[in-house]
């Protein structure tokens, strides 16, 4: 069988995450911010009894700012990475598709925040996709991780 | 058949671990018959078991070791050290076999006819059996055994977690039904629900617990074995092995624990020979003990060996580029001690196969950290090291404290609190020196560091407003945290935080609070590290909480310095608030005095004989005197001692108050009252004060007198001095101007000549204090 894959939109992008990763689709409440962390961490939520700490994936990949705390609700993937559990924020969540490919890599230039998440392109119904790779998208621009 | 064995296995290392200490209590008392009967039933137990299960070689092995020891039973034989060996031996190569049976790989091929040998009595007699003792004595054992089953521990961690949930669960409902406030019934039967919740809590956290004895049973096998192959004759005493501890906590600290002892054995304990010539009994003690205080488990490991030379360990952490030779002179000993733990340094001479290879006390730091835990060392060279462990109880559970900043709530373990005061109260002060905070609480003086702008929140609350909360992380030392509003205490269940927000320092996990929202728990180390309080500083509020200690005692503990003309100084340690290093542009001849810029204070500056030929970086002692403040440059801190109080007083009063001998060498006591009072000047007099004239040139009055006139409330001043005197006091047949003199006093060196008026005795003690009094009162 193929590999599941959950279409999400990210800074206006559609992309492919492993669906199999993914734990649930949530909406965010009100976050609980963590001062001094890095700045794609948008910070804590709670979900079920259980701590998820936010990434805003539009910072993560410098392309904007997600505006979390506007009052309104969020869509998130919920992912668990080494235990943990983070919530990615997304614009929209728009369905479950099978990879029709393994990834291969684009050759064509892409974005910076776009090129250090890529696993490559997976064929799919929809047209290609770009497989974003969630642990790089937790981990958030280098350099920020350097500093904290 | 596989079951069997698993238990098989089970049971034997059980035995093997809790014999490890009774073989070597058998050997110190070979007649210890408690000890003897519990060798023999473990040989025997695995004699019985290897004819059902087939493992010949293990038969044969144990079937010896235990004919040998029935014989000591039954008395036909006095066991001796060759038996204790031969004994110990087997026992060793039972172990390695039934870990690889464990393993999987059944028993090994091997001969062990030598082991068996060795077992034999020599000259005795033959060997008789034994079998009726050895049937009661399995009798025995199995009435003796508690009841107990044996448990995974990953169900344990399920349930524990479970249990986790429930509180959680239940804080939730908690907030539910305070919200909608419901029948009188339901909240009842909520109440009862609680607590069986917390009695459950208590009850598995209590299943996760194991008595520290495990960890300390293989301790006396370890260092008979490490004594041994090093030539050393060490004794162990252990103490408190009944104290309990979370099983994930033991299995964290069993391997720094081990390479503490190794390093107190291989490094700390000489050898027979040089202990005789330190004047110390040839068996070194090493003692381990724990015991519980508070949330924390103390375990300390003192030995009686050579202690730490505290100078080599600086040597060759500035030879290994660890730290900064300017560094390294200002080291206090205990900064010295602390290096121990710093990455490759070792200072053992040679690298032995036990210890010295420079790896491990910076990993043993490490994972003590880890686990929440600190590491303390304290040595004196010659009589001995002591390190000290401190960890957590558990893991899982922190009673906190919840406090805010705006309107983020975060929560700090009730464990490092020491107290909360408010910013505003009568006993508090906050000051800023140079742009750090400073916190004087009921006199004692901590470094204070603002919430907000540690987390670089917006600071919207004067600093008055705020609380503080004095924080002394775990073997820190204090420092005042200020934060908005102090609000409740909660049991929270704490999880680590993802990595990136580990990565910050300041937090030591997440959890949900009461109202279901999540909040994070402060490590109140990385508090102080992120708001920059500096371990001097951190250093000095310590000292001040022990001063009180120090000023009952006979000695006096000064600061050794080199000054900037290259003269061996000490300065009372007292009168040092800090150490600051300014540029030269700093200082400056302003208003008719020498004055150094620290941070936003301009204070006179002493110690500086040619201004003009200052160069580099200039390091200035802060003096305080409770009031005023006032530098004093000096070239370098030579080190941290004591002098009892044997000072030749200087003939001319001044900056230096007289000479002492410290550590071997003369050294100028610096007289900090004549520097406030020479360097602040009459700027600062109150005009209250009373004032009394001394001559300047009189040893004996400056030295004597002097202390007594102050004593007495007045002020001392010079001939020279133009302030007005109250009361002038002179020497026998000296002639006085009597301008501004106030009341004249006479000192009489001949008890005779003394009037009792205006012309006392010199030692009339009594008189003198009468007529200063006098003198007061008549101004008042």
């Amino acid at each position: 069988m193929n590999e599941l894959l959950l279409i999400v939109s990210i800074a206006g992008s559609r992309v492919a995450l492993p669906a199999a990763a993914v734990e649930s689709v949530v909406e965010l409440e009100a976050l609980i911010p963590v001062p001094r962390a890095p700045s794609h961490l948008a910070g804590l939520s709670a979900l079920r009894s259980r701590v998820l700490t936010v990434i805003d994936c539009q910072r993560s990949l410098e392309l904007g700012t997600t505006e979390l705390n506007d009052g309104e609700l969020h869509e998130a993937a919920v992912v668990e990475l080494d235990g943990h559990h983070y919530a990615l924020t997304v614009d929209a969540v728009e369905d479950v598709v099978e990879a029709l490919s393994d990834p291969v890599p684009i050759r064509a230039a892409m974005g910076d925040g776009w090129e250090r998440v890529s696993k490559g392109m997976v064929e799919t119904e929809e047209g290609p996709l770009l497989l974003v790779d969630i642990a790089a998208l937790v981990a958030g621009p280098n350099t920020e991780a350097r500093a904290a | 058949m596989d079951d069997l064995i698993a238990d098989f296995v089970a049971e034997c290392r059980e035995m093997l671990d809790a014999l490890g200490g009774e073989i070597v209590a058998w050997e110190a008392s070979p007649d210890d018959r408690a000890r003897l009967d519990s060798i023999f039933r473990f040989v025997h137990t695995v004699k019985g078991n290897c004819g059902f299960f087939d493992f010949p070689r293990l038969e044969a092995l144990s079937h010896a070791a235990e004919d040998a020891l029935a014989d000591c039973r039954a008395g036909r034989r006095t066991p001796d050290s060759a038996l204790v060996s031969a004994v110990l031996a087997v026992i060793d190569r039972i172990g390695e076999m039934i870990a690889s049976i464990d393993a999987g790989e059944g028993v090994p091929d091997g001969d062990d006819s030598q082991l068996i040998e060795a077992l034999a009595p020599g000259a005795e007699g033959p060997v008789v059996q034994v079998a009726a003792t050895v049937a009661a004595d399995g009798a025995t054992k199995g009435g003796s055994t508690p009841r107990t089953i044996r448990l995974s521990v990953e169900l344990l961690d399920r349930v524990m977690s479970g249990v986790s949930d429930m509180v959680l669960a239940r804080n939730e409902l908690a907030r539910r039904l305070r919200e909608a406030p419901g029948e009188v019934a339901v909240d009842g039967a909520f109440e009862r629900l609680s607590g069986i919740i917390a009695e459950m809590r208590d009850a598995i956290t209590r299943t996760r617990m194991q008595r520290i004895e495990n960890l300390f049973v293989a301790l006396p096998r370890m260092v008979r074995d490490l004594s041994a192959e090093l030539g050393k004759q060490v004794l162990v005493d252990i103490d408190g092995g009944d104290v309990e501890l979370d099983r994930e906590m033991i299995e964290m600290i069993r391997d720094p624990l081990t390479h503490i002892i190794r390093n107190a054995v291989d490094h700390g304990i000489e050898s027979p020979a040089e202990r005789l010539k330190a004047g110390k009994r040839e068996i070194g003690l090493l003692a381990v003990s724990a015991r519980q205080s508070g949330n924390q488990i103390l375990i300390e490991i003192a030995d009686d060996g050579k202690g730490i030379d505290g100078s080599k360990l600086v040597e060759k952490a500035v030879a290994n580029g660890v730290i900064e030779r300017d560094a390294a002179q200002k080291m206090t000993r205990g900064e010295q001690l602390a290096l121990i733990f710093e990455a490759g340094l070792s200072t053992a001479q040679a690298v032995t196969a036990i210890s010295g290879r420079g790896v491990g006390m910076d990993v043993v730091r490490s994972n003590v950290e880890r686990i929440g835990g600190v590491v303390e060392v304290d040595s004196k060279p010659g009589t001995g090291t002591r390190m000290t462990l401190r960890v957590p109880l558990t893991l899982t559970i922190i009673p906190a404290l919840t406090v805010s900043i705006g309107t983020q709530h975060f929560a700090i373990p009730r464990s490092a609190i020491e107290e909360i005061v408010r910013a505003n109260g009568s006993s508090v002060t906050l000051e800023t020196i140079g742009g750090a905070g400073v916190a004087t609480i009921r006199g004692r003086r901590v470094p204070e560091v603002a919430l907000a702008d540690v987390l670089g929140l917006p600071n919207q609350m004067a600093d008055e407003d705020r609380t503080l909360v004095v924080l002394r992380p775990a073997g820190g030392d204090v420092y005042a945290l200020a934060v908005d509003k102090i609000h409740d205490h909660e049991e929270l269940v704490v999880k680590p935080a993802a990595p990136a927000v580990m990565a910050t320092g300041l937090y030591a996990g997440t959890t949900l609070a009461d109202d279901g929202s999540p909040i994070l728990l402060f490590d109140p180390a990385g508090l102080a590290q992120v708001g920059g309080v500096r371990l001097e500083a951190i250093e000095r509020g310590g000292r001040g909480v022990d001063a009180p200690v120090v000023a009952n005692s006979n000695e006096v503990p000064v600061l050794l310095f080199r000054g900037l003309d290259g003269a061996r100084r000490a300065l009372r340690l007292g009168v040092v608030d800090r150490i600051e290093e300014v540029e030269p542009a700093a200082i400056r001849k302003t208003a008719g005095q020498l004055r150094v810029q620290l941070g936003e204070a301009i204070l006179p500056l002493a110690g500086v004989d040619k201004p003009k030929n200052l160069e580099g970086k200039i390091r200035v002692f802060r003096l305080n005197d409770g009031c005023h403040e006032l530098g004093y440059a000096f070239r370098e801190v030579i080190d941290l001692m004591t002098v009892d109080r044997d000072v030749i007083p200087a003939d001319v009063p001044g900056a230096i108050s007289g000479v002492t001998l410290i550590d071997g060498e003369p050294a100028e006591l610096i007289d900090a009252h004549w520097l406030f009072a020479e360097y602040l000047g009459a700027s600062v007099r109150s005009q209250a004060q009373l004032v009394c004239r001394l001559p300047e040139n009189d040893a004996w009055m400056q030295n004597m007198l002097r202390p007594i006139v102050e004593a007495a409330g007045y002020l001392v001043i010079g001939e020279q001095d133009e302030l007005a005197a109250d009361v002038t006091i002179v020497s026998q047949g000296k002639s006085i101007e009597a301008e501004q003199a106030g009341r004249i006093l006479r000192l009489e060196t001949d008890p005779d000549a003394a009037n009792g008026e205006d012309s006392i005795y010199r030692y009339d003690r009594a008189g003198l204090l009468m007529a200063l009094k006098a003198s007061s009162a008549g101004r008042r």
